[in-house]
């Protein structure tokens, strides 16, 4: 069976404020970087699996998205899915 | 007699705490409930207790979720049982979607364990029903992700059914944001579901249960429940 690889990142939406973020900001501005406007933190994981239909894996990959791998009442998520060797 | 049924997650660590303000001070039976188990047994309200399922990893609650037990506990939940969910427990009713809206980091980012006063704001609970609507309680919480998050038609929606149980206040019970220990949309310290019988919070009523550990505010949320039960 072809093996594959998901990057699935994971952001929290436009509207839920960042304290991470903020906080990095600050340290950003710290070390003289005033030119960043903001900074938001998110997740990227990495999924190894098996499978032959693309559009089924796709199909999968969206649905551990929706139920685990993000909160969709807090957070947005992409993802890639590509054949490996 | 209310039978208390308490979940033991991986990383569950105010379980014992809850164990035993059951047995030795309410004087209740209650039973632990371990996360592989596939039945709530004979238990009349389930407790999520406190602590760190599965060490947060991914987000606070999100693993504990799937947990075999869950199933049983959302099917109590759906029938109408009691269901409790205190800090970590909380956190799992939100990802379980028993409960609206999410919490996540605090806005302050300190892991916050303090005294706090917390409003009563809707007696149409069984766990609050032998409150006083605007009592101010002393409660502790101890959390790190306690910033209670919901979009705005949701907030709505909660208010307008009184789901909203608790919010964080000063001691006259006035609004305040120095009175938020977590950054919590509109001050929210706990919610409800929609028919009562879910309730979420942070603030942890069995570590104010006896004078000994700082308070006995705790404890009128088990005297509400018995008047009910």
């Amino acid at each position: 069976m072809a093996k594959w690889k998901a990057e699935v990142m994971v952001m929290l939406k436009e509207e839920v404020l960042d304290p991470q973020g903020s906080a990095i900001n600050k340290a950003l501005e710290v070390m003289g970087h005033s030119n960043v406007a903001d900074v938001r933190v998110g997740k990227y994981l990495e999924l190894n699996l098996s499978g032959h239909d693309r559009e089924k894996l796709c199909q999968q990959v969206e649905d551990m998205c929706q139920r685990i791998l993000s909160n969709p009442v807090i957070e947005n998520y992409r993802y890639t899915l590509q054949e490996v060797e | 007699m209310i039978n208390v049924g308490v979940v033991v997650f991986p990383g569950s660590n105010c379980d014992v705490d809850f164990y035993y303000f059951c047995k030795d001070i309410l004087k209740w039976p209650v039973k632990y409930l371990w996360h592989q188990e596939k039945s709530i047994g004979e238990a009349d309200l389930v407790v999520l207790p406190g602590g760190f399922s599965y060490g947060d990893y991914l987000r606070p609650g999100a693993i504990a979720r799937y947990s075999p037990i869950m199933e049983a506990v959302e099917h109590h939940a759906h029938q109408g049982g009691l269901v409790l969910g205190i800090c970590n427990g909380f956190q799992v009713l939100t990802e379980a979607g028993l409960l609206p809206g999410a919490l996540y980091r605090n806005l302050n980012l300190q892991f916050r364990c303090v005294f706090t006063n917390v409003r009563i704001d809707s007696c149409q609970t069984p766990y609050t029903y032998a409150l006083r609507r605007g009592e101010v309680l002393s409660l502790p919480v101890a959390n790190g992700d306690g910033n209670y998050y919901a979009e705005k038609q949701t907030l709505k929606q909660m208010e307008e059914k009184g789901q909203i149980v608790f919010r964080y206040t000063n001691q006259q019970g006035e609004i305040t944001s120095k009175a938020n220990p977590s950054g919590s949309l509109d001050n929210i310290a706990g919610i409800c579901n929609s028919r009562g019988n879910v309730l979420g919070m942070m603030p942890h009523p069995e570590r104010a249960s006896n004078a000994l550990l700082g308070g006995e505010d705790g404890l009128k949320i088990f005297q509400s429940l018995r008047r009910k039960g």
